[in-house]
């Protein structure tokens, strides 16, 4: 049923659908509102039996998931950012262990400075962890791969992580199809874990691996991640049928039939994206968009077979890779064999800063006249930039923090004091 | 003619079996099908205090829970040694996550088990000092402070050992470590530091806190006991010497276990609901050379110039326990063969 | 689904790894000697039913005893206990009243009826034991389970000999003495009373004994020329104790003077004390620290209003009145005189110097030698004359029961390696079982149980038992106090504390054994066994 909610209500609710055991919650936005809203059904009684537990920090809410999931209970969390970081070890560890835990990852930056805005440099920190990660470009995806993930996660026993853009997506009320019980029931059948700490049939789970075996356990792993590339469009097929909505699967193509240009993005910033190549096919360009909903594992042949037409490609990332660059162009070149000359990385949005269409048309024009640098960095304040370099360059200066200069700066600029 | 109660069996309640007491009195240890739950083949060094300590602990919970029992082990020397690919020496439950999360792991199993309505199912938590006072301590204060049915145990052997014998927030003054060495004006570990974790426990109020040593068997078994009969979160601190990391003779190992309680160094009591209910009274009170004598890690205290002084300030340690808990054999005149718990 | 690969593991895989690789040394159980039994002269192992008596299961201890000794209510109300004063309980608190308990343990076999194991299967061999003191019924019931005939005879009216005739009734009830002795001869034995043997060899001849024991004591009281005037009254403590046995106690007076220092001193004190005597004073010529009587056989005769005399000589006997003489110690402790007289009134003095052995039977018997009046006999008991043993009093040892029960067990088993043509060896004994060996943190403080004492004033007016035996709760407190010093007592110690599980536990009586596969050599097991029953030896590499 289609109702005016918030993105965090409606997952909230959603996970509530998929009968979570356990449940475990600690403060950090922009993922509040979802473990609230599943904290109250706890208590309501709303969701039961479910046990909800406020733990200390997120290395605890990772561990007491990896705790029930290794006993045998459907174990759910949601964090970001910093509590991301925080929980990194466990992270690790849960995916190691081949615990099917799902988690929201309401993306947002990691600081410092701290932010507690948007982007996705929390879950490219975590792409390496052995996570299943999708990306939700709209609420409505988000809570329809929260259903998915259940799934994935437990046919494959690994964790999968829900990426859903912070505030944009978490804080927006909108109308949202948010799915009910018996559909749930029906797609999601209940928990039977791959291994179980049992006392009737007792293991010792987590031995120490050493290097005669160890690359194996990777390679393994590696095989399993392989496997989720044809599960999860799978799934969301059998979600389509079921729920009568396309969500999930590997990427999504919009436009991209005869396009020259194609973007690539991740998340919600497609929406604007597709606002954008709209404005530029009513121009009169050849431009198209593919949005890659999994993230981890790569879908290194639906991203080439997705591109495969495109003259160029431009990657809009919401995260990079300090001293380098894209880290998703890194990956979309690799799985298009493309140089350089064809591929552009956009960094834009980082800690919140808006997308808008306007700067992604003037961008997408640049792109279609091969105009655009390799790595660009998309509404950047060149003036501030070039007064702290000038700053820095300056031997009279005291040395001190970057971020503190550029907010008296723009402070100074404000109060009109500075040129802009 | 007055008649005594015949209550003394020989060796009393000290030694580990008893041939003449009714079978269901006798220790989980004497018991020749006991769990084992730590089993032989295991790579803990000759006369490891803490596969010692793990095994009577843990066939104890399995016998107080009739072995319906799940196991959550931090990182370090026990979970290395027990379970290195592709052996595992555990004959029960058990799961090894990380260092530092091992009660927040066992929290997760403990709700598992009861949103699933397995609550015959218990869970144990164990960990050796780093993982218990220092990386592991902010989830075992959650754990506490939710008061989750946890059962936590830390084989406390004063230092990290399986990285190499490091300080640890358990390292008592003087001793001597990787990263306290024996040189300098004040050779070993500095006085006035270190974390007092049963205090810790008892602080956050929860309903049962005890400490133990391998040195006395019958005791450690009562705690766990207890610990079982209880719901909530409970911990027990037990006292594992290392060989390698004291310097002490593998054959020693519950020899200086015991001077660590006999000395007053290592307070043996337990607590409930925050107070402490009864403590286990020396039996020989002991000057504190005799324990720190028998270990290397002590050794610059000793010799041709001996630090009067220092051993004189953990003999001040040790008074105080002796004062704080009420430990001096004195006080508890109808301590009685038993040992003295009441 | 499987499990994951090598993350997790079938439980108990690590028994494939052997973990004994790495020992250099590997624990033994061994059996030691412990001092009760090497110090106990009956031959009992002591500690071996004291462990039987441990679970409550008297039976099974008295059986354990009377395969040594046959006499455990008799010589647990006269034995001095040599096992307790060597105890090694008595460095930790005071030693086990083993004492106590052979009498508890000797005492309900009496109350019970229990009977003595049978006589061996016949053997066709006659042995002759001269003699039914302590000795020649210990040697005869030792023969007797052997199978051998044994023809038992004595010279005075009853069996016992100086258990009978030299302890006084109040230390030894009579019919606790006549239970334990029909019980031997209740196995079968041919008994002569009344029957002296003057010529050992014609004896044997003519009974066609393969094999004689000579067990006939010390009867003849040693005497002193002391001077004496005209109708002073002057006896020995040997006839005294003799006469009141029978029955028919000599007339000592109010103040009776006994000259001695041995037990049959203190006997004949305490038995003049009984017999009326106001003042009974026991004349000594050293001091407490040099008298061979036992302590507590003293402090129970100063408890009961007897007195000493210390460092005096009797120099004169009158009507009425002794001279005595004080002495000195010199540097080696003999008495010196010093000159300085003094009277001291008494009716009549008992000499309690010591006995002689009457060996006239052994005149023709020039095979067998005779020393400064004691028979010389060999390890086995035999004397210089084949097939002819010897053993009690009449040899060259500490003159007790205790001692005496020990050489007829001894000569018993000669005996019969001597019919068979065998050697009688003795097994090698074991290292000894020391007190530095054992881990006495195990051991929980028990003090001793005291065995009730009448009354004091009523006891000098009887000769009812002075010493009562121990009740049942209390023998078994004191039982259990043993410490089962080198010999495993299946505390569990060593399969608790060892931390590889290589110790194997087999059950009920079966002890433990070690799991070379995977002990590791630590030591903890031999560290931490109470009873030191446990080496560590090195490995062979």
């Amino acid at each position: 049923m289609l109702r005016q909610i918030e993105g965090s209500r409606a997952v909230a609710e959603t996970v509530a659908c998929c009968r979570p055991e356990v449940v475990c919650a600690y403060p950090i936005s922009p993922q509040t509102h979802i473990i609230e809203a599943v904290g109250a059904m706890v208590k309501s009684g709303a969701l039961s039996p479910c046990e909800f537990i406020n733990v200390e920090s997120e290395f605890a809410a990772m561990s007491v998931s990896i705790g029930a999931s290794a006993a045998g209970a459907r174990a759910y969390t949601a964090t970001a950012s910093q509590g991301l970081l925080f929980m990194m070890e466990a992270v690790y560890n849960a995916s190691g262990l081949g615990l099917p835990i799902v988690m929201t990852l309401a993306n947002r930056t990691i600081g410092g400075p701290i932010n507690i805005w948007n982007d996705h440099s929390d879950a490219m920190s975590v792409r390496d962890t052995g996570w299943i990660q999708l990306f939700a470009e709209t609420n409505q995806e988000a809570v329809d791969l929260h259903v998915q993930a259940f799934v994935i996660a437990e046919r494959l026993s690994l964790p999968v992580m829900v990426c859903m853009d912070g505030f944009i997506l978490t804080h927006a009320i909108e109308g949202i199809d948010v799915p009910e019980q018996d559909a749930v029931d029906a797609f999601l059948p209940p928990f039977e874990p791959r291994q179980v700490l049992d006392p009737d049939d007792p293991v010792s789970i987590g031995a120490m691996v050493g290097p005669e075996a160890f690359e194996e356990v990777r390679y393994l792993a590696y095989v399993r991640q392989l496997e989720a590339l044809d599960l999860i469009p799978a799934v969301a097929a059998d979600f389509a049928r079921g729920f009568g909505r396309s969500s999930g699967g590997l990427v999504r193509s919009y436009r991209t039939e005869d396009a020259d240009t194609v973007v690539v993005a991740l998340g919600s910033v497609l929406g604007t994206i597709k606002d954008a190549v709209d404005a530029r096919r009513d121009a009169g360009e050849r431009v198209g968009v593919v949005g890659i909903t999994t993230f981890r594992p790569f879908p290194v042949q639906a991203v080439a077979n997705a591109l495969a037409g495109a003259q160029r490609v431009v990657v809009v990332e919401k995260a990079f890779s300090v001293g380098f660059g894209g880290v998703l162009s890194t990956d979309v070149a690799l799985a298009t064999q493309r140089s350089e000359s064809s591929l552009y990385t956009v960094v834009a949005g980082l800690g919140g800063r808006p997308i808008t269409r306007r700067h992604l048309e003037t961008m997408l024009a640049a792109a279609g006249e091969d105009q655009l640098e390799v790595l660009t960095f998309l509404d950047l304040d060149t003036g501030v930039v070039e007064r702290e370099q000038a700053r820095m360059a300056a031997a009279t200066t005291r040395p001190g923090p970057t971020a503190e200069f550029v907010l008296r700066d723009l402070a100074l600029r404000q109060n009109g004091e500075v040129e802009p | 003619m007055t008649t005594q109660p015949v209550r003394f069996f020989q060796v009393g309640s000290f030694a580990v079996g008893n041939r003449l007491l009714p079978s269901g009195d006798r220790t989980v240890q004497s018991d020749a099908d006991r769990t084992n739950s730590l089993d032989a083949g295991h790579r803990a060094c000759q006369g490891c205090g803490e596969a010692l300590g793990a095994r009577y602990a843990i066939d104890a919970a399995m016998r107080a829970t009739a072995g319906r029992l799940l196991v959550v082990n931090a990182t370090g020397c026990l979970e290395v040694f027990s379970t290195p690919y592709p052996q595992t020496s555990w004959r029960i439950a058990w799961l090894h996550s990380l260092f530092g999360n091992a009660p927040a792991v066992a929290t997760g199993m403990a709700a598992a088990m009861k949103v699933k309505g397995k609550t015959d199912v218990r869970v144990v938590g164990q960990a050796g000092d780093g993982g218990t006072v220092d990386i592991g301590f902010g989830c075992l204060s959650g754990m506490f402070e939710r008061n989750d049915d946890v059962l936590f145990i830390c084989y406390d052997n004063e230092a990290y050992m399986n990285t190499g014998v490091q300080r640890s927030g358990a390292t008592p003054p003087a001793a001597r470590t990787a990263t306290t060495e024996a040189v300098g004006s004040q050779p070993g570990n500095v006085f006035g530091q270190g974390k007092d974790l049963p205090r810790l426990a008892m602080a956050h109020d929860i309903p049962y806190v005890a400490t133990a040593t391998v040195a006395d068997l019958h005791d450690l078994e009562g705690k766990v006991e207890r610990a079982m009969q209880i719901r909530g979160a409970r911990y027990l601190h037990i006292l594992v010497p290392c060989p390698l990391g004291w310097g002490s003779a593998s054959s020693d190992t519950i020899r200086v276990a015991r001077l660590a309680q006999e000395t007053g160094l290592f307070p043996v009591f337990e607590a409930e609901g925050g107070q402490v209910t009864a403590v286990s009274p020396i039996r020989h009170r002991t000057p504190v050379e005799e324990y720190l004598s028998l270990q290397g890690r002590y050794a610059h205290l000793f010799g041709e110039h001996p630090s009067l002084d220092v051993i004189a300030r953990i003999q001040a340690i040790a008074d105080h326990n002796i004062a704080r808990y009420g430990l001096d054999p004195g006080e508890h005149d109808d301590a009685g063969p038993e040992g003295g718990r009441p | 689904m499987e499990p994951p690969f090598a993350i997790t593991l079938d439980v108990g895989s690590s028994r494939a790894n052997h973990t004994g690789s790495w020992r250099v040394e590997r624990p033994v159980y061994v059996d030691r000697q412990p001092p009760c039994s090497d110090a106990c002269l009956a031959g009992e192992r002591v500690q071996q039913w004291l462990y039987q008596a441990e679970p409550g299961d008297y039976e099974a201890a008295w059986r354990q005893l009377v395969e040594d000794n046959p006499f455990p209510a008799v010589m647990g109300r006269i034995c001095y206990h040599p096992c307790e004063t060597a105890c090694n309980r008595a460095q930790l608190d005071e030693a086990v009243g083993i004492n106590a308990v052979e009498r508890f343990l000797g005492d309900l076999a009496i109350d019970r009826g229990w009977e003595l194991p049978p006589a061996g299967s016949d053997t066709g061999k006659r042995v002759l034991v001269i003699g039914g003191g302590p000795a020649g019924l210990s040697c005869a019931y030792r023969l007797r389970r052997l199978g051998h005939h044994v023809r038992l005879v004595d010279s005075a009216v009853a069996l016992g000999g100086m258990m009978r005739f030299g302890i006084p009734a109040y230390r030894l009830p009579r019919d606790v003495l006549d239970a334990e002795i029909e019980r031997i001869i209740a196995l079968g034995i041919d008994v002569g009373l009344e029957h002296t043997v003057e010529d050992i060899e014609s004896e044997r001849a003519e009974g066609a004994f393969d094999a004689v024991f000579v067990a006939v004591g010390a009867q003849l009281a040693r005497r002193l020329d002391i001077p004496s005037g005209d109708s002073a009254r002057v006896l020995d403590a040997i006839s005294l104790l003799h006469r009141v046995a029978d029955g028919d106690p000599p007339q000592l007076g109010l103040r009776v003077a006994v000259y001695g220092g041995g037990d049959t001193a203190i006997d004949a004190a305490r038995t003049a004390r009984r017999l009326g005597a106001t003042d009974a004073v026991v004349v000594y010529r050293r001091n407490r620290g040099h008298m061979p009587a036992h302590g507590d056989e003293l402090d129970e005769a100063l408890a009961e209003g007897v007195t000493v005399r210390w460092l005096s000589v009797v120099d004169r006997v009158d009507p009425g009145r002794l001279v005595v003489e004080k002495v000195r110690l010199d540097d080696e402790g003999f008495p010196v005189p010093t000159g300085e007289t003094e009277e001291l009134a008494a009716d009549s003095l008992v000499l309690a110097l010591g006995q002689d052995t009457d060996l006239t039977l052994l005149e023709r018997a020039p095979d067998v030698a005779v020393d400064d009046g004691y028979v010389q006999v060999e390890a086995t008991m035999m004397t210089g004359e084949a097939g002819v043993f010897a053993g009690g009093d009449s040899v060259p040892s500490q003159r007790t029961a205790t001692m005496a029960i020990g050489h007829g067990g001894r000569a018993a088993l000669g005996i019969d390696a001597f019919l068979a043509g065998r050697d009688a060896t003795d097994p090698p004994l074991a290292a000894p079982a020391t007190f530095d060996r054992l881990n006495t943190w195990y051991f929980a403080e028990a003090p001793r149980t005291r065995r009730p004492e009448l009354e004091r004033a009523r006891r000098v007016s009887t000769f009812d038992e002075v010493v009562g035996g121990l009740t049942e709760e209390n023998a078994l407190f004191e039982a259990r106090r043993c410490l089962s010093c080198g010999n495993c007592f299946e505390c569990d110690n060593c399969f608790g504390v060892c931390p590889d599980n290589a110790v194997i536990k087999l059950g009920p009586g079966e002890r433990y054994r070690f799991d070379y596969d995977f002990c590791k050599g630590c030591g903890i097991c031999v560290a931490e066994c109470p009873c030191g029953a446990i080496d560590m030896v090195p490995e062979e590499i």
